[in-house]
């Protein structure tokens, strides 16, 4: 079927330039001026997402839950106690909130346990919930076994499989934005897991650094740096790779939350690597701005998701992109 | 336990077995829409749709705006002033060719849309398109939507409880959510006319036909022969949309005749189902963990 562009004079070329949505604010428009020709009315191709305030909270705690129920693992096994208790108090703490922010993100509450009907591995959100209840047992046994010595034979067994499925649980959360028509989100699904995974291992590494003496912190702070220089860059490559679609992380909403989550992060990072080695006091307060900054992080990839769906330019111009390079091939 | 590991999803017609009916569709021929609005109507009052709204845009006839939870049609209204290649001085020959096209166009239907100085009216029905590979049920984490023995898609209102991720995976914007009940909602193709042999509201409601509903295959083929007539009669932009088996989607179940470019209806010009990529998107998540879980270790290398 004829889907290549229309040779000759076909307005849609002459109108690309237009950003702005004519007649979306319901306004008369004079009869000579004429509707953006590559869109309609300049209304939005795809469906805003729905999704309210819960979700970018719940990508943070996810994260966070998720890198630190590994670090606890990790400082168990090396023999590091304080700080693997900080790990597991954090991890419980983090995994504790998620399935309530889950479920009251859903428009029929009452029927959450809809979810677990079934396992479909097509919909990263079930796949997902099944990493979160699982890491959740885990991570309450885990815990309590850390914090209180309870159940010290089973908890041998749920602290491997809580760290086992905390990198899942930090990272799927960028394939179930990723797997969805939202352009942003959907161009940039190879390099988002790996933004949620270093934004996750700076807050885990954060919060245990603050929340452990400076002597037993190390790893704490060393994570914590790692963390915030992988994001970096691979928030770098993806804006890179974006091209004119990364237009939403500079703007509106969205550009407002990037540039202080980019520096709380950058700062935090090095105030916890430099000066959390000889002050506590700097470790919380480095800490506290790299967890800042990654919940300022995901509500950026958030909402640049819902720019990115109201501007049907954005849709457009990537399938017409696609389509001439196929016909080009 | 047999639908735990729901591998496959374009399920039609294999998981039906013997119930499997031949899949059904709409052809919507744009191109003999007069813009009444009786499809709209008639799937308001056929399926119970609430009120979408009493406001006016400002865009031509055209104040439902667009498919929604409870919009199931849409009719859009595109004004274009436009050179058209008949009747309007821009044809290819002599006054005689010409008129001996104007008369093709003519019996073809395509002078409802035309006016003077060029103008001409596009009014085109939209509809869920029951995509072959339908993103909405690839991500519903429920089983709420299903594809029917009919090989339709649809959402079971009893099961849906309004997580909201079909709305931002489907590539056109169809499915939305209802504010007052949280739960998604979109068009059922008649789900409930289907089962006792009815054709679709809308279909049966429109007076010129625009809307063709049957099997899906004799539906492809009548379209391709209509897109013929059409740009034999001069129509050199007509085309067909989603019939294409081989598209981003798998061809659509209801597929359309357009006169234009897709945007300027509002549609995607090449819609692809999300979860095409999702193999590669879980690899890379999975080593991204990966990175991660070596990260930790790593940060135990160096003391404490």
């Amino acid at each position: 079927m004829s889907a290549e562009p229309a040779s000759g004079q076909h307005p849609g070329t002459q109108a690309q330039a237009t950003v702005s949505p004519a007649g979306a604010d319901g306004r008369r428009r004079a009869a000579t001026d004429r509707p953006r020709a590559d869109s309609y009315y300049g209304r939005p191709i795809i469906a805003e997402p729905v999704w309210s305030w819960e979700i970018p909270w719940y990508f943070f705690t996810g994260g966070l839950g998720g890198a630190s129920a590994a670090l606890g693992f990790a400082a168990g096994v090396a023999g590091n106690e304080r700080l693997a208790r900080s790990a597991w108090a954090t991890a419980l703490g983090a995994v504790g909130v998620s399935p309530g922010l889950l479920i009251s993100d859903l428009g029929r509450p009452e029927r959450f346990l809809n979810m677990l009907r079934m396992l479909k591995v097509t919909s990263p959100m079930s796949v997902g919930t099944w990493i979160l209840s699982a890491s959740g047992a885990c991570t309450a046994l885990a815990s309590s076994s850390s914090l209180l010595g309870w159940f010290p034979r089973l908890g041998k067994v749920a602290k491997l499989g809580a760290a086992s499925l905390g990198p899942g649980l930090a990272t799927y959360t960028a394939v179930l934005v990723a797997d969805t028509a939202v352009p942003v989100w959907h161009e940039g699904r190879r390099e988002l897991p790996f933004v949620f995974a270093g934004s996750s291992m700076a807050s885990a590494g954060a919060a245990a650094a603050a929340l452990t003496p400076v002597a037993q912190a190390g790893p704490a702070r060393r994570l914590t740096v790692a963390g915030a220089l992988l994001e970096g860059a691979a928030t770098q490559l993806m804006e890179h790779r974006l091209g004119d679609l990364a237009e939403p992380f500079h703007q509106g909403e969205c550009g407002r939350y990037a540039r202080p989550a980019k520096a709380l992060t950058t700062v935090g990072a090095a105030v916890v690597g430099y000066g959390g080695r000889r002050s506590r006091a700097l470790a919380v307060a480095g800490g506290a701005a790299v967890l800042a900054g990654a919940a300022l992080e995901r509500l950026t990839i958030f909402k640049a998701g819902f720019q990115s769906a109201r501007d049907p330019k954005y849709t457009v111009q990537r399938q017409r992109a696609r389509l001439a390079g196929a016909t080009r091939a | 336990m047999s639908d735990v590991f729901e591998l496959e999803t374009r399920s039609w017609p294999g998981s039906y077995g013997d119930e499997a009916q031949p899949r059904v569709g709409f052809f919507t021929d744009t191109s003999i829409c007069i813009g009444c609005k009786a499809c709209e109507v008639a799937c308001k009052e056929w399926n119970g749709v609430p009120e979408d709204g009493l406001r006016f845009t400002g865009n031509s006839y055209d104040n439902t705006g667009g498919l929604g939870a409870d919009t199931w049609r849409h009719v859009a209204f595109v004004e274009q002033r436009k050179r058209v290649g008949v009747g309007d001085g821009a044809g290819p020959g002599s006054l005689v060719q010409d008129a001996a096209l104007s008369q093709l166009a003519d019996g073809a239907g395509l002078d409802a849309q035309r006016g003077e100085d060029g103008f001409r009216w596009l009014m085109s029905s939209d509809v869920c398109k029951h995509c072959t590979s339908a993103a909405c049920l690839d991500v519903c984490p429920t089983g709420a939507l299903f594809r029917t023995e009919y090989g339709t898609v649809v959402v079971q209102e009893d099961v849906c409880n309004g997580c909201g991720y079909c709305i931002p995976a489907c590539p056109f914007g169809v499915l939305d959510q209802r504010k007052e009940d949280g739960r998604a909602w979109k068009c059922t193709l008649c789900y409930d006319r289907l089962k006792v042999g009815e054709e679709p509201a809308c279909a049966k409601a429109c007076p010129t036909d625009s809307i063709q509903f049957g099997e899906l295959d004799e539906l492809r083929e009548r379209a391709h022969g209509r897109v013929e007539e059409l740009q034999a009669a001069g129509e050199s932009e007509a085309r067909l949309y989603g019939a294409d088996p081989h598209d981003g989607v798998g061809g659509f179940g209801a597929f359309f005749l357009l006169l234009d470019e897709p945007e300027v209806y509002g549609l995607p010009p090449d819609p692809v189902v999300t979860t095409r990529d999702l193999p590669a998107m879980y690899r890379t998540a999975v080593a991204a963990a990966g990175v991660l879980a070596a990260g930790v270790a790593a940060a135990f290398f160096g003391g404490r």
